[in-house]
């Protein structure tokens, strides 16, 4: 919500009022790449939900930008067709209406002057039949090399200008660059046309509930923190796998791999929220810091050869479903060493978790779809039952569950019911699923719904995106130097030597 | 699956549910809360399915109570559904003959322990839920004033006069999506509001509640207007710019016009029941914002008013809560085109 300068207090808004929707000002959106498979499948049809849950502004538009030769009725249909079928809500016409009024479409291609000409036409349009009110967000869905040469574009033909009262915001997607030099490069492009408090950086990831539920669940409760750190816990496992391969992206995937495409991001964010101290508040600013801070104590080991593994997926079954390796993916060339599964070891160097291991595990063609983070304790340190009693007991752990099944399952010990006194591990569930069924909305519609608001506690900056890749790059950078990835069959948990690194530490890797 | 029990008490009940927990192969409680519907035996299957619908967003243990006849002798049936197409699980209980007037006492050993408790009214409400056996045990009360048969507005009224934290009404839930449209308007429209006019069906419970929240928070006057309906059909808010004002007249679409700026279309659809009491059911504290509405409403004359005339927005300082020494100040009904 805009702050008005004069002091002005709307009547009708009151922070105790929580059944008003946090409804973003009069704007519109712009998506480059709307042609495109994420467009289609998550950025439509969240916009949808959106304005079916009464979120949008009234007059929000959106214009389609891409090298397509469509009017505005070829492009709502393929909005239509698009929401219709992923929506998450149901399809109301009334809503449908109410965004359909609001959608253009201007062809071209990202060097073309003229479209964007016509873009800027358009959005002049927009502010002036749908009030719109000046405030536009331009959603780069485009590969990344693209994004200077469009940022330039916005930049020359004034689209990046704010006038008075009013905001340009643009969005942009991962990778945010392959290496920290192209991560600074893209600062770079980005930072000289919008300033850094304007550009929105994407990863879905941190706009599920779950992920936000990790620092709910740290800092609104008492039971937890207290064991957080390295007295109590043992070590802490970030799995994210997938149980596809990499589909049609090899274009994309090959060269970049699962380190730069999934640890860098994704996990690195996961673990910073899992092991940073609590902020001072929960705006933007104090989390950034929080995160920075304990992203710049991350160590890589020394020893990279011993403290961390790759793989690439060899042809196998998955699932009951014959799949082919990673050589034999269309386009892939023979003598490719990209890796498609990464698993490091990291450590923290703060008082809090000194010593205490941080495991991230990425792949493809893995036993199923999961994304969670253990959190495994330490064995009590005197256990006063017999030694065969315990035997089935391993460590008490706390797993945040991200993707599927999002929820919280803690695992600790029991006593098998008999006569005999026997102790075997049980699991607590807490279940969204069940908790709060159906009300959980996509990651999508919140960060859209952030990025209109204004609001970027959600979106990683760039001083964390430079820091995650200076983690990554002396490990990627070894890689590059040494051996190969080692095969490992698809519907597996990997090659062998991830599971030799962790054997090194007595320890073994959670089956999720 | 559906266990029926004949002449059983609460410790027969609770048994029930449990066995049938077991039975569905979930002996673990997912569930967030206990939803207690007070209602009578032709409301009941309807409201059941409104609370299951309900319970898909708030998995909850569901116990209807339906209050038979309260003479002769004392007589509890229940039937116990869980498993498949419920959600938490529920329990359908009868009453009739004395227990009736003590249905507190079936109830309050069947809430699950230590979660929140929700007593919801679908039609006919006692007249001060919150010290009504029932209503006691629970930490929010849900009345519907506009499900009344007869006299929906006097029953508001009611509802407004025995206000106690926890109470809510669907009529206040019914206007959210006006409210949060009224709200947005004026975060660009910064001027003082200077009337307020509001058109509805003739007897609308949640125009009033409209009427008197906006009255309460922009201190003007709100005119009351009669439509064919459906609901609310427009409100408008005079502001120095320029009137703000929403034009829906199907039900479904309306229109917002804010000064300079085009006709805008809005989707505005009045809701199912199981989406308002999934909203009621989304915060279970007190809701301070509908306290301030019906405390103005019952600070008011509204109940003196004549059908057709309109309140006075200015606060009458002299009354006291009550209603009933509310001042018979009224204004003519004032038209706007």
């Amino acid at each position: 919500m805009k702050t008005p300068a004069r002091g002005y207090v709307n009547p009708l808004r009151e922070p105790e009022d929580r059944r008003l929707p946090r409804v973003a000002g009069p704007c519109g959106m712009v998506i480059f790449g709307v042609t495109g498979d994420l467009s289609r499948k998550k950025l439509m049809p969240a916009i949808y939900d959106l304005a079916n849950r009464g979120l949008l502004p009234p007059g929000f538009s959106v214009v389609g930008y891409a090298r397509r030769d469509w009017v505005d009725q070829d492009f709502a249909k393929i909005v239509h067709d698009s929401v219709r079928e992923h929506a998450r809500t149901d399809f109301r016409e009334e809503v449908w209406g109410q965004l359909a009024e609001g959608l253009r479409f201007v062809s071209g291609d990202f060097e073309d002057d003229q479209a964007f000409e016509a873009l800027r036409q358009t959005i002049q349009d927009l502010d002036r039949v749908r009030g719109t009110g000046g405030n536009h967000a331009f959603y780069l869905s485009i590969p990344p090399k693209f994004f200077g040469a469009v940022v330039q574009q916005l930049k020359e033909h004034g689209l990046a200008d704010e006038a008075m009262g009013s905001w340009r915001r643009v969005v942009i997607e991962k990778p945010f660059g392959h290496d920290l030099e192209s991560a600074k490069e893209l600062q770079a492009e980005l930072g000289s046309v919008f300033p850094s408090g304007s550009v929105f950086r994407i990863d879905h990831y941190l706009g599920k509930e779950t992920v936000q539920n990790i620092l709910a669940m740290r800092f609104a409760n008492t039971m937890f923190e207290p064991l957080w750190n390295s007295n109590f816990v043992d070590s802490v496992q970030i799995t994210m796998a997938e149980d596809i391969g990499i589909g049609g992206r090899a274009g994309y995937y090959d060269g970049i791999g699962a380190a730069r495409d999934v640890i860098q991001n994704h996990l690195l964010q996961l673990m910073a929220l899992t092991a940073m101290e609590e902020p001072s508040s929960f705006d933007a600013r104090s989390l950034h810091a929080e995160k920075l801070k304990v992203l710049e104590a991350v160590q890589l080991p020394r020893r990279l050869d011993l403290s961390s593994a790759r793989g690439q997926y060899a042809a196998g079954w998955a699932g009951g479903v014959k799949v082919p390796g990673y050589h034999d993916e269309a386009d892939i060339p023979k003598s490719s060493k990209t890796e498609t599964y990464a698993a490091v070891r990291l450590n923290i160097d703060n008082r809090r978790w000194s010593g205490v291991p941080f495991y991230l595990r990425t792949g493809k063609r893995l036993g199923r779809r999961v994304t969670e983070v253990a959190v495994q304790f330490k064995k009590a340190p005197h256990q006063p039952f017999r030694r065969e009693a315990i035997e089935e007991l391993t460590h008490n752990a706390l797993v945040i569950r991200v993707q599927p099944d999002e929820g919280v399952t803690l695992r600790f010990g029991s006593k098998v019911p008999g006569t005999q006194m026997e102790i075997r591990d049980v699991n607590m569930d807490f279940a969204y699923g069940g908790s709060f069924t159906e009300a959980s909305p996509e990651a999508y519609e919140r960060l859209i719904l952030d990025v209109l608001l204004g609001e970027p506690p959600l979106f990683p900056r760039h001083e964390e995106v430079e820091a995650s890749w200076r983690i990554l790059d002396p490990l990627v950078d070894y890689w590059e130097h040494h051996g190969k990835p080692e095969a490992y069959p698809s519907g597996t948990w990997g090659p062998a030597s991830a599971d030799a690194m962790l054997a090194r530490d007595g320890r073994t890797w959670r089956r999720p | 699956m559906t266990t029926k029990l004949e002449d059983t008490d609460a410790a027969g009940i609770a048994a029930a549910l449990l066995e049938a927990r077991r039975a569905a192969g979930s002996p673990a409680m997912g569930m967030v809360m206990t939803l207690v519907i007070v209602c009578h035996e032709e409301d009941t299957e309807e409201s059941i399915r409104i609370a299951q619908e309900a319970a898909r967003e708030h998995p909850s243990r569901l116990l209807a109570v339906v209050m038979g006849s309260s003479r002769g002798a004392a007589e509890i049936s229940a039937e116990i559904r869980a498993g498949s197409g419920t959600y938490g699980e529920m329990a359908l209980i009868r009453l009739n003959g004395e227990v009736a007037k003590h249905a507190d006492s079936v109830v309050l050993p069947l809430l699950l322990p230590d979660s929140p408790v929700v007593v919801w009214w679908p039609s006919a409400a006692p007249t001060d839920p919150a010290t009504d056996p029932i209503g006691r045990l629970g930490t929010r009360r849900i009345t519907d004033a506009a499900e009344v048969r007869t006299g929906k507005t006097r029953a508001m009224l009611i509802q407004c006069e025995s206000y106690a934290p926890g109470n809510t009404d669907l009529a206040w839930t019914r206007i959210t999506g006006w409210r949060a449209l009224l709200a947005a308007a004026l975060d660009q429209i910064h001027g003082k509001v200077t009337a307020v006019d509001i058109t509805s069906e003739r007897i609308s419970p949640s125009a009033e509640l409209l009427g008197g929240w906006l009255a309460a928070r922009l201190k003007a006057p709100v005119t009351r207007h009669r439509s064919d309906g459906p609901g609310i059909t427009e409100v408008r808010l005079a502001t120095r710019a320029g009137d703000v004002r929403i034009l829906r007249e199907d039900g479904r679409s309306a229109v917002l016009s804010v000064p300079g700026q085009p006709d805008r279309p809005v989707a505005l659809r009045r809701r199912p029941i199981p989406e308002l009491l999934s909203e009621e059911l989304r915060r279970l504290d007190p809701d301070e914002i509908y306290e301030e509405t019906v405390r103005w409403l019952s600070n008011h004359d509204l109940k003196r008013r004549p059908k057709r005339a309109s309140s006075n927005g200015r606060p009458n300082k002299q009354n006291g809560r009550s209603g009933r020494t509310a001042s018979k100040r009224r204004t003519a009904k004032k038209s706007r085109s």
